[in-house]
């Protein structure tokens, strides 16, 4: 045990220029990620501004028993859920088919063509998009709303509560589904293509291609992304939905993010909103680890 | 010559071939339109946008939406700010990420493991929003222009690419040679692999000026004065603004109040066009970096 402090003052010695470079990202890190995890403890103790993290008289699960038995707390589970569950079911599979067609198109000018298309989007910032969905969905402004005014449709469509998880998936897809294909098309373009042509001369249909062969070669690439996507199931990225929010859809569109950033930082209940985003996260780290658990049992796939 | 050509031929059947250049016409238009759409509406009248008339191209050619842009002082502000806080910040990202990647990829490193350990962990598990918020607070943060520079400079994910290239892209007989001639890691660092990994700093600086760019959240939760507020900020108050006057009539006469219709198509590619610009140089990096990102960490 005492021979472990001198092997590494040793190996200080000898490359302190490499403790020297990792120190500054190692000090950020440390600072910024690791003294707010310190800083949880507010959730448990009654919170002074004047007293720091630790200062505080402890309180135990109060604000936790809160939350559970708060009226918003099963609107808040479900929303988060609907727009999470939703987003995943439908924007995953989507980069998929598009990887599995783009490696098909034979023009190679024609297929950097459609891949540089299909990337722009996500490089978009979250507040453009969303306004461009109220501008463009607006019946006075923009060619959504006047079709959908056409249909006879009378409501603000950003506003129908109806509508809210259909526009926040779809727009999702729109925006990243081209992004999150690349890296299922660089899958594909490992393939040998003397694979392709024995299967050509055997005989088989395109359909029997894409289902024998391309496949197969993404369920690594769809395993890690899933068990990393389902990581964020309750944690739904706050901006987004924080920018469509407005009074008309507000009863589907308070998430739990949503909600933590107004009892914090608009209402100051600094405890309270430190408590319900812990149990977030703790869900969030569970649901991680359950998923790479699945995935190392059925596929022998991890990804730690 | 033959073996090049057979490596781009694609098999598939002409059924197919037919079906996937429909595919790709119609999501090609499903991406490009909206985009398109609010480029044609922001040059045209807007009493023809109010009218659905602007379908194909622009009605009624007009420059009055731009015109009022220009009149957005806030908007300007905002804009220096963002390409303060994207010029600088991206700078120190580069600076903090880069040395510390190469640091966690050589062997000689003890700590590697460990230190891998505790980047990789915040990618899972935070202090979330309060705690954070709080400790911005006591370090006096908040309302300077730190706090969109220092913060998060490390992006584990973007580290974990760039380790990954330096284990991998750079051949580790380079740094024994360069070793037994007697040169340090920091001169290794900077004379051999930086030069070296010039694409891997494009797609890293493309990630991280990106992310500067379009941020939104630093600036809704420290910002407090104009003189700090990034582009994006401000540029969801112009809009809300013009949306709450024009919705209950506002100030000015219909027909300014209409205009408000141009002026928030024409911000919107005012604040969009710089990153559209740069997009198509950078794009040949993009895969480069994706790939060596799914490099397991």
């Amino acid at each position: 045990m005492i021979t472990l402090p001198r092997r590494l003052l040793d190996n200080i010695r000898r490359h302190w220029q490499l403790y020297l470079m990792a120190l500054p990202g190692f000090a950020i890190i440390l600072l910024f990620n690791y003294v707010p995890m310190y800083g949880i403890q507010i959730a448990f103790r009654k919170y002074a501004f004047s007293t720091g993290f630790s200062g505080g008289q402890w309180v135990g699960w109060k604000y936790f028993e809160k939350f559970f038995h708060s009226y918003q707390f099963s609107s808040l589970i479900r929303n988060t859920l609907s727009v999470s569950l939703t987003t995943i079911i439908f924007s995953f599979p989507v980069p998929i088919v598009l990887a599995i067609l783009f490696n098909k198109i034979r023009n190679k000018r024609r297929q950097k063509l459609m891949q540089t298309v299909v990337y722009l989007p996500h490089f978009i910032s979250t507040v453009v998009l969303v306004s461009i969905m109220t501008m463009m969905m607006s019946s006075n402004s923009g060619i959504i709303g006047q079709w959908a005014m056409q249909l006879g449709y009378t409501s603000v469509l950003m506003g129908d509560p109806k509508l809210f998880v259909p526009i926040y998936v779809l727009s999702d897809i729109w925006q990243h589904a081209g992004w999150n294909s690349i890296i299922y098309i660089a899958a594909l373009s490992s393939i040998d293509n003397s694979i392709y042509e024995s299967c050509y001369i055997d005989g088989a249909s395109t359909w029997q291609i894409v289902r024998y062969i391309d496949l197969p070669c993404l369920v690594p690439t769809m395993m890690v992304l899933l068990i990393l996507t389902m990581g964020s199931v309750l944690g739904v990225g706050f901006e987004k939905v924080y920018l469509m929010q407005n009074s008309l859809n507000l009863s589907v569109s308070e998430i739990i993010s949503t909600y933590v950033y107004k009892i914090g930082l608009q209402s100051n209940q600094y405890s309270y909103s430190a408590a319900i985003s812990l149990f977030n996260n703790i869900i969030n780290f569970f649901m991680v680890f359950l998923m790479n658990l699945i995935a190392r049992k059925c596929a022998g796939i991890s990804i730690w | 010559m033959a073996k090049k050509k057979n490596e781009n031929a694609v098999i598939v059947s002409r059924g197919f071939s037919i079906f996937n250049s429909f595919f790709c016409v119609l999501v090609f238009l499903i991406v490009a339109y909206p985009l398109y759409y609010v480029l044609i509406a922001s040059f045209s009248d807007p009493m023809m946008v109010s009218a659905g008339k602007v379908v194909f191209w622009p009605e009624g050619f007009t420059l009055k939406g731009y015109e009022m842009v220009l009149e957005e002082n806030d908007l300007w502000i905002g804009y220096r700010n963002t390409i303060f806080y994207t010029v600088f910040g991206t700078l120190i990202n580069i600076a903090v990420t880069f040395p510390a990647a190469y640091a966690v990829s050589r062997r000689d490193f003890m700590p590697r493991r460990v230190v891998m350990l505790l980047f990789v962990f915040t990618m899972f598990f935070s202090g979330g929003l309060i705690p954070t918020y709080i400790l911005m607070r006591s370090l006096k943060l908040i309302n300077t222009i730190w706090v969109f520079l220092l913060p998060f400079s490390l992006n584990v994910y973007n580290f974990i690419i760039v380790r990954s290239f330096f284990e991998t892209g750079i051949p580790e007989e380079l740094h024994d040679a360069a070793q037994l001639d007697g040169c340090g890691d920091f001169r290794y660092f900077m004379t051999i692999a930086m030069p070296l990994s010039r694409a891997i700093v494009a797609v890293i600086g493309l990630y991280y000026a990106v992310a500067h760019w379009n941020d939104y959240f630093t600036g809704l939760l420290y910002a407090r004065d104009l003189c700090y507020k990034p582009l994006q900020l401000v540029l969801r108050e112009i809009l809300l603004v013009a949306q709450s006057s024009s919705q209950t009539g506002g100030t000015g006469s219909g027909y300014a109040i209409l205009y408000v219709i141009s002026m928030k198509y024409s911000i919107i590619i005012v604040s969009t066009i710089p990153l559209m610009i740069i997009y198509p140089f950078l794009q040949k990096y993009f895969e480069k970096g994706v790939m060596l990102g799914a490099i397991k960490g």
